[in-house]
């Protein structure tokens, strides 16, 4: 074992691109697992961000842990077992909590349970403890060609679903008592939605594990909002983000020895650190050129309001 | 002034982008006809035996205190909601949800800061946010006008969480215009907002109805910034309801008898206060104020 405080080593752990040619080719299903997810988790996040969803997704993400530690027990396939787990916990949050403070309590109390049963399938589990870890804070070992597969099937059914549902989506996240007077079926499109998010999640921990999912179903949404409001631009930022931390997370630990999920998640936190600051000073200055002339219309001496971010 | 500026444009909506679409509702047309209609929830009846035609162009103030059935009226209005009793039609026709001839403008509420949405894509929501799939480029002209037309230009491509209460109201309206719609349905837009503001919002759904032709249900507790402007009043009490010019309703023994308690109303310049003594009263007070 490496000395703990030699920093040599502990750089060509984290760091090493000796052979990269040679390794690169080994990661094929990753990175495509990677892009699937990038997609998914930007677009995705853009709604979890509208909707405020971001503890629900944390919860619905113990719960596809505690089932595929379940599949992994019964040797049935992993991504079948997160998909069942994610999909119970989010339809029973989008049928128990439709105001958010039923939907919090809810959620916390799911969430231990799924974590617990996880820990005990895991416990049972006589196999590889790398696989077991894995679940939890993201695979080291490569996606193979069957989980692949199964990732690019759930992308299509997210990413198709989505863009069906786009627009009444948003109307019902941002504007809800106004979608549901202008006859957006508001509760249909939230259960539609957590099935999709549930689908997302337990796509997401696939590779990142379950207790990092939010950096890439919510950081990289988070990240575009602060630079941008508009509908356009959010979502194409988003996906961005979310690419460049998923692809980028598997480039940089393709020499390394410990799991992927750590370089996603910095990459993420970097970019979102990047977008915040810009997105405060942006706020601090005023959005775009409106101060002047929308003292004009609201009325003498009354300057607008701006609410800071920070 | 502005009121007269905000009408030009007004009209230039009405006949501009669409121009061979029927004006909203001709003036004079009934819009909205109730029938000895009727709401109510198990044995508790919210009103019953409403009778009220309303034509194109009116501005009915809605009045009475929580729990009156003001909100569970726009409901039925919204066809969210089926009447217990009597019929209901707008523009001749039973009301559904989604319909595009009724405009929606919710009371104000502080909305997230960073909610990834600018004035122009609430608007733009109110034209097509309703029909699936993602939608199309376009639509930008059509906006700008509905924004010029409540003098929300400047701030278009402000994020709404950042605009103040009155402005987002008049981006509401701009949105609620979107369908062009021949009854607007207005659910205490002023609450929250201060006088000056809410004299701003009134004036400005006041120039709408004159411009569209629009016809205006205003549910609303704040009864002297819209007394200017209204046409009839409905009150709708614990004890029945009234329908009248504002006059002839808001008087001492109507709202006595609508209440079933001792009610004295007091004008003093042009305001009206509605003083009661018990706590049946309190929010009517707030009325007042």
């Amino acid at each position: 074992m490496t000395s703990v405080v030699d920093p040599g080593a502990w750089w060509s752990r984290l760091f090493d691109f000796t052979d990269y040619g040679a390794l690169l080719p080994l990661v094929h299903n990753s990175l495509i697992a990677g892009a699937l997810l990038g997609l998914v988790g930007g677009l995705v996040g853009v709604f979890v961000m509208q909707r405020d969803l971001a503890f629900a997704v944390h919860g619905v993400s113990e719960l596809s842990f505690a089932g595929a530690s379940a599949a992994l027990l019964f040797s049935v396939d992993v991504v079948l077992g997160s998909v069942l787990g994610s999909l119970l916990a989010a339809v029973l949050i989008g049928l128990l909590g439709a105001r958010a403070r039923d939907r919090n309590s809810i959620i916390g109390v799911l969430m231990p349970f799924g974590l617990g049963l996880g820990v005990l399938c895991l416990a049972l589990y006589p196999g590889r403890a790398a696989n077991k870890f894995g679940l939890l804070t993201g695979q080291i070992v490569a996606v193979d060609t069957t989980r692949v597969s199964a990732m690019a099937v759930i992308t299509l059914v997210v990413v198709g679903g989505l863009l069906l549902v786009w627009r009444p989506l948003t109307f019902a996240s941002v504007d809800p008592e106004v979608a549901a007077a202008r006859g957006v079926p508001t509760r249909t499109l939230s259960m539609v939605f957590m099935v999709l998010l549930g689908l997302a999640v337990a796509m997401a921990v696939q590779i990142v594990g379950a207790l990092l999912v939010l950096s890439l179903l919510i950081t990289p949404a988070a990240a575009a909002t602060q630079i941008s409001a508009s509908p356009r631009m959010v979502p194409l930022l988003s996906v961005l983000f979310a690419e460049v931390a998923a692809l980028g997370g598997i480039l940089l630990a393709l020499g390394a020895s410990v799991p992927i999920s750590p370089y996603i998640t910095t990459i993420s936190f970097l970019i979102w650190v990047v977008c915040r600051s810009v997105g405060s000073r942006r706020t601090r200055r005023g959005w775009s050129r409106r101060a002047a002339a929308a003292d004009e219309v609201d009325g003498a001496g009354h300057a607008p309001v701006a609410t800071p971010l920070g | 002034m502005h009121q007269g500026a905000a009408r030009g444009t007004l009209s230039s909506v009405r006949n501009g982008s669409d121009s061979h679409s029927p004006l909203s509702a001709r003036p004079g047309e009934p819009v909205l006809r109730l029938e000895d209609a009727g709401l109510a929830f198990g044995d508790r009846v919210l009103w019953s035996g409403l009778d009220l035609v309303v034509s194109a162009g009116e501005f009915i103030t809605v009045l009475g205190p929580n729990g009156s059935g003001k909100t569970t009226l726009l409901r039925a209005l919204l066809g969210m909601q089926p009447l217990s009793s009597g019929r209901l039609s707008i523009r001749g026709a039973p009301p559904h949800r989604g319909s595009r001839h009724t405009g929606y403008v919710p009371q104000q509420r502080s909305l997230d800061p960073v909610t990834p949405i600018r004035a122009r894509d609430l608007v733009r929501l109110g034209i097509d946010g309703d029909r699936w799939g993602v939608g199309r480029h376009g639509h930008r002209a059509e906006v700008d006008e509905l924004l010029a037309a409540v003098g929300a230009s400047a701030y278009a491509d402000v994020p709404v969480g950042l605009l103040s209460g009155g402005e987002q109201q008049r981006v509401r309206i701009a949105q609620a215009l979107a369908s062009r719609p021949s009854l607007l349905l207005c659910d205490e837009p002023l609450l929250s907002l201060d006088l000056r503001r809410q004299q701003e919002v009134t004036a400005l759904i006041d120039a709408t109805r004159r411009a569209t032709g629009a016809a205006v249900l205003f549910v609303t507790h704040e009864i002297n910034p819209v007394l200017p402007y209204t046409d009839r009043v409905l009150y709708l009490g614990p004890h029945g309801h009234a329908v009248g010019p504002p006059d002839e309703v808001l008087t001492s023994p109507r709202l006595t008898a609508l209440y079933g308690t001792p009610i004295e109303v007091l004008r003093a310049q042009g305001r009206v206060l509605i003083v009661g003594d018990d706590a049946h009263t309190h929010h009517l007070e707030e009325a007042g104020a």
